[in-house]
């Protein structure tokens, strides 16, 4: 007793301030990313509702900014295109880089993996407007592609590639490729050979033990990647822009369009929010499918 | 030896005085930097600009002469223009380069100080170009024109035949469909439309906005793409598209020694005047600077350096530019009389038209 009071000396300090401690450290730690959530994430989105709410010529509160999108047209047309532009972008480029990953994980030799991986994240490298301007060149009507097709005679004229929505898809699946090729390798790194082993044990054969094991288990891989996809690719003003050559609008451009020519940043703030609600939905989507996955 | 307790020693521990020394050391610098930052800012100019005043060979014999920096911030449009100076403190911007038609919106807004004319070389100007009409308010001169073109028809005159230039019906035909790129601005290219229609810029009503759009349409279906400036300079440039609907000079006389088969058209039915002027901010605080900044621009030398400025080519308000004839002969200097007597101003709607306008343009690039 008495040994354990007197080693109990200098424990009762130490007893007494790490239960402190422990409970400070963690709201220590996250002080600061709340902080900033709060402060660049949070007050802005609160703003942007308020703006929202307002008419662009001053007046109180006022929902006609919601009514515009719903009630236009072209407005909501931005928003279809948007959609279908970004889900072509997303299947295409999960059907892409699926198999390209596969490839890294699989058959290409652990020590060649990560000269593998910088090839295949290399594009990321150049500045994003760059990739987009080059690729205009690319698709241009001198361009490399028209080129070779009417140089080898399968074309007498040239294809109109650049400024339509083929090419925004292109200047998309070009970057968005990469990026989920990293989330389902590292997917397939994750993945251990015992299952292939057992369902192998089992009777199955390469195709059925793919798809019944690996498929589903490299699921969430592919549903992170194609929600980053999805966020990403929805809210990008720079590839339709350049690529797109203004043939149809998208969402982000309509937003642009709101502030750089109207100075109308209540409507803009409303569409943004109408943007994010979309990005919302599909989060929710993504998120419980992903759930049912991992039970 | 003894230790002195005010010197820092990295041997003892005392972390919090160290922090407190770093805290007082970082605290001094930033509190110089900030004082040699708003030395330096005093005697600065900061200008609102278009991207031809960010040309270093317009602004660097200005600021050499004068001892000053000019700091710039570009934008496109009078509504991001708008935007900006909303966003910033009163006192920010000396200067600021406007669509002349705008001038009375920044006067609405009280954001412009008179310009005493008398130090200004309005005499030299175009009169045409000096438009009085959106220059002065209640007397007062709040701008003065520095640059002027035209919105009109831009091409390739070894793709296409000149004659049909002369005509903006060539634009909605079937001939020169898919060669054709509409420049992104709404304002010109909707004045384009109503010559088209036998309209006059300076009186339409919602009520034309119609037909206006009909012919948008007709337009956009035989356009290859709709860029903004430089996108629709290089689609031009590069072969993608042979005809550019909204162009003229500024985007053919910039290319003219690397493609001299550029050119432009003022077609029968007419072509929209654009002019850019220069405006001083009320709130400025170097009002003698940003005086000083527009007699130069607005000088010979200034004149002929801003008409050929890097970005885009445009004319020179004032009639005494010292281009050289060369610069003249690419500007079609010569034959302005006659490009401005058939030129009409841009549309100058009010708020209320001129959304319905934005709205119109939206649909043009939205329809398919």
């Amino acid at each position: 007793m008495n040994s354990a009071t007197n080693s109990g000396r200098a424990l009762p300090r130490a007893g007494s301030a790490l239960p402190r401690a422990g409970r400070a450290l963690p709201w220590a730690l996250v002080t600061p990313a709340l902080g900033w959530t709060l402060l660049f994430f949070v007050l802005p989105f609160v703003a942007m509702g308020f703006s929202s709410l307002t008419a662009h010529d001053g007046g109180g509160f006022t929902l006609a900014n919601y009514s515009q999108f719903f009630t236009n047209q072209a407005y909501w047309q931005a928003m279809v295109n948007s959609l279908q532009v970004t889900a072509i972008v997303t299947v295409i480029s999960v059907l892409l880089a699926y198999p390209f990953a596969w490839i890294l994980a699989e058959q290409v030799p652990e020590r060649w993996q990560r000269l593998a991986l910088m090839l295949a994240v290399l594009p990321f490298w150049t500045s994003y407007v760059v990739r987009s301007y080059s690729w205009l060149l690319v698709l241009a009507q001198n361009g490399v592609i028209n080129r070779a097709l009417t140089g080898s005679g399968l074309f007498s004229e040239p294809l109109q590639l650049a400024n339509t929505r083929l090419a925004t898809v292109i200047g998309f699946v070009h970057f968005f490729v990469m990026l989920l090729t990293l989330t389902i390798f590292a997917n397939l790194k994750q993945l251990s050979p015992s299952y292939r082993k057992a369902a192998a044990d089992l009777g199955a054969g390469p195709v059925r033990t793919f798809l019944h094991v690996v498929l589903p288990l490299t699921l969430p891989g592919i549903m992170v990647g194609a929600f980053l996809t999805f966020v990403l690719c929805i809210g990008d003003y720079i590839t339709p822009q350049i690529l797109g050559g203004n043939n149809e609008l998208l969402m982000p451009q309509l937003v642009m369009m709101q502030i750089g020519r109207r100075g109308d940043f209540p409507l803009a703030s409303a569409l943004s929010i109408i943007l994010m609600a979309v990005v919302t939905i599909a989060y929710l989507a993504c998120a419980r499918w992903l759930k049912i996955e991992r039970a | 030896m003894t230790i002195n307790p005010n010197t820092w020693n990295p041997t003892t521990k005392q972390p919090l005085s160290v922090l407190k020394r770093y805290l007082h050391a970082a605290c001094a610098a930033t509190a110089l930097l900030l004082a040699t930052g708003s030395f330096a800012r005093a005697a600065d100019l900061n200008a609102l600009i278009w991207c031809d005043h960010a040309d270093p060979a317009l602004l660097q014999p200005f600021e050499e002469a004068n001892g000053v920096k000019v700091n710039v911030k570009e934008f496109e449009g009078t509504g991001a223009g708008m935007a900006i100076v909303e966003q910033s403190q009163p006192g920010d911007w000396d200067v600021m380069v406007i669509d002349s038609i705008d001038i009375p919106r920044g006067v609405e807004k009280g954001l412009f100080e008179p310009l005493p004319e008398d130090k200004l070389p309005l005499a030299d100007l175009f009169p045409q170009v000096k438009l009085d009409n959106y220059t002065v308010v209640d007397g007062k001169r709040y701008g003065i024109t520095e640059k002027f073109g035209y919105n009109t028809i831009g091409y390739n005159k070894t793709k296409v035949d000149p004659a049909d230039m002369q005509s903006l019906a060539a634009l909605t035909g079937d001939k020169y469909k898919g060669k054709i790129a509409i420049y992104d601005y709404y304002l010109p290219v909707i004045g384009m439309a109503a010559l088209a229609i036998g309209k006059k810029t300076t009186e339409l009503t919602e009520a034309d906005l119609p037909a206006i759009k009909q012919e948008l349409l007709s337009m956009k279906a035989n356009a290859k793409l709709v860029g903004e400036v430089t996108a629709s300079q290089t689609a031009l440039a590069t072969g993608e598209v042979d005809i550019l609907v909204g162009g003229g000079e500024w985007v053919t006389a910039g290319l003219a020694k690397e493609n001299p088969a550029l050119d432009f058209s003022i077609p029968r039915e007419g072509a929209v005047l654009w002019s850019q002027s220069l405006a001083m901010f009320k709130d400025s605080k170097n009002k003698d600077t940003a005086l000083k900044f527009i007699q130069y621009i607005m000088s010979p030398e200034g004149q002929a350096r801003l008409a050929t400025s890097a970005c885009y080519w445009g004319m020179p308000a004032n009639t005494k530019a010292a281009l050289s004839d060369e610069q003249k002969k690419i500007l079609r200097f010569d034959e302005q009389p006659d490009f401005l007597a058939r030129a009409q101003p841009y549309p100058a709607p009010d708020a209320d038209l001129d959304k319905k306008m934005q709205d119109v343009w939206t649909e043009m690039l939205q329809a398919q």
